[in-house]
């Protein structure tokens, strides 16, 4: 599979991961055989890290289903800079995301949960007890309205005539 | 209380010859078909499946909030005129003067109407490559000059040739309507190509009207805009538009780049038909020519994708259909089912509900086929293909 050709499979699992791999040679005008090679070269390459859904919580449970996304400044370790630091925090459970930022603060985590205690335990037991963690300051999310490029609760309506010119 | 009138019969005739003289669109009649039908498939729109890009939704928006609502320049807004041109000398290598060379239009469509009555008379011909969209003969007719159908068809990869052109030629042949990459055929025409057709037309004096509406759905070669080619430039009028590139139809907003005399002549009848195009849609043409490219080439790569699926599954169902290069629409032959395009398309639709437009509602060179535009989702693309399988299977031969 050529370059240009991998970097059309990815464009189209980023938005469609679950698409069957005869479809997506069809898409590639490639060979299926081909197709899957191309896409466990991907994955072992760690170029392709997961396949995930986009779900909204709130229409499947009535369970609260908190998150948090928390600024953290932190005290840069020799030689290894926020790398370490950083390397603790990801490995937390809760932790769904982590960005090292510019600005006011070093690090943005982003931590989900069941309840919002739940979420202050970590925050307060877990996280600020790191030696290096010098302050956080929880945000916590109130509603989702746009999430990895997917907007929520917009109805897609084509709304074109059914032939045209 | 409804008024009681003497009802009269009208003596003299109350219709033009030119309204007359033309039928109503075969896509017309297709759509009221459709409509119709519940729950049904559309493979038969001729337009983008996107939504106009926000930030060029915005754009106008915000222009309205500023109070832009009066006329502008029978020509369009000089920035848009400007910004056009920066666009084609950098997307297509073609330099127009904004200033003189260079009108917005209300779609492509009425550039291509300006077009016509600026440079025809009654009784001159012009040639159209056929199949074709549905306006250019018509729109010849109504001003009173010929259309003379050149077709184009599987044989040749639905290109003009040389050789068709020059057989359609006679001495009242005065222009020649091109449009590659193809509605409905999605044929484009390379530059060795198009530069064939450009000999001929320098040979016989011929104006060419090449209609780039769909320039930027050209997936396996760069686009070759006409007027690039050698000496075609004085002999050629460019019409293009932002409702396919920028998935931006409802916004009516075209425009056309030709030599000053023929633009100065156009601008004679915009002004007095049209005036100017709106002011809201001039002020997102804007907005998509500056920060629009991006998404442009996003909408392409998702285009070439259902391209690829749409052709390899129509072959698959049994019905043959070339790679198209351009557009966003497969035409592929349904020859395998003894039917022709026209019952094809309606026993499909009411058999599968599956719309595709019979070919021959856009000329004679679209016989035996049918257009069916990819613009639509995976999920549809994949459900309709799966029902043409399953509508082929029944009633191969």
């Amino acid at each position: 599979m050529t370059k240009d050709k991998e970097l059309e499979l990815i464009r189209i699992l980023e938005h469609h991961g679950r698409i069957e791999t005869d479809v997506l040679a069809k898409m590639l005008d490639e060979n299926e055989e081909d197709v899957k090679t191309g896409m466990k070269k991907l994955e072992d390459e760690k170029v392709i890290l997961s396949y995930g859904a986009i779900i909204d919580w709130n229409k499947v449970t009535t369970e609260d289903h908190i998150a948090a996304m928390i600024d953290v400044k932190v005290t840069p370790q020799r030689e290894v800079g926020f790398d370490e630091v950083a390397a603790r925090i990801q490995r937390f459970p809760e932790v769904t995301a982590l960005y090292l930022m510019s600005g006011t603060y070093d690090l943005s985590v982003m931590v989900e949960g069941q309840t919002m205690e739940g979420v202050a335990r970590f925050v307060s037991n877990k996280l600020s007890t790191l030696d290096a963690v010098l302050s956080t300051t929880t945000h916590f999310r109130l509603k989702k309205y746009k999430h990895d490029g997917v907007i929520f609760d917009q109805e897609e309506k084509d709304r074109r005539m059914v032939v045209s010119p | 209380m409804k008024q009681q009138t003497m009802q009269t019969t009208p003596k003299k005739k109350r219709l033009s010859r030119a309204a007359s003289s033309i039928e109503p669109s075969g896509i017309r009649r297709f759509f009221d078909l459709a409509a119709t039908m519940k729950d049904c498939i559309s493979l038969g729109v001729g337009e983008p499946d996107f939504v106009t890009p926000w930030n060029v939704r915005e754009a106008s928006m915000a222009s309205l909030e500023q109070g832009y609502t009066s006329y502008t320049s029978n020509a369009g807004m000089i920035e848009l005129r400007t910004a056009i041109g920066e666009y084609m000398l950098d997307r297509f290598g073609v330099d127009y003067d904004p200033e003189e060379e260079m009108i917005v239009t209300v779609g492509a469509s009425e550039a291509i109407d300006l077009a016509i009555r600026a440079t025809i008379d009654p009784g001159d011909e012009v040639l159209v490559a056929t199949p074709a969209f549905v306006s250019y003969e018509p729109l010849v007719t109504m001003s009173g000059a010929v259309p003379i159908p050149v077709p184009t068809d599987a044989s040749t990869d639905f290109k003009l040739t040389k050789e068709r052109l020059e057989a359609a030629i006679t001495d009242r042949s005065r222009a020649v309507i091109l449009s590659f990459p193809n509605n409905p055929t999605g044929a484009v025409m390379n530059d060795v190509e198009l530069q064939a057709i450009a000999e001929v037309a320098e040979a016989y004096d011929l104006l060419v009207f090449s209609d780039e509406i769909y320039a930027e759905l050209s997936y396996d070669t760069q686009h070759t805009a006409f007027s690039a080619l050698e000496r075609m430039r004085d002999r050629t009028v460019l019409i293009s538009g932002f409702s396919k590139a920028f998935a931006m139809t409802g916004w009516r907003l075209g425009f056309v780049c030709a030599p000053t005399d023929i633009t100065q002549a156009m601008l004679k009848i915009h002004q007095y038909s049209l005036m100017c195009a709106p002011t809201p849609a001039q002020h997102g043409a804007l907005e998509a020519l500056r920060n629009g490219r991006e998404i442009v080439e996003k909408m392409t790569n998702s285009y070439r994708a259902r391209r690829n699926y749409i052709v390899h599954a129509l072959n698959e169902a049994g019905l043959s259909c070339r790679f198209p290069g351009g557009s966003f629409y497969a035409f592929p032959s349904v020859e395998a089912t003894g039917m022709d395009d026209e019952t094809f398309a309606e026993q499909l639709l009411i058999e599968e509900k599956v719309a595709v437009v019979p070919g021959t509602v856009f000329g004679k060179g679209g016989e035996g086929h049918v257009r069916c535009s990819y613009a639509t989702s995976m999920d549809a693309l994949q459900t309709a293909t799966a029902r043409i399988e399953a509508f082929v299977q029944r009633h191969a031969q």
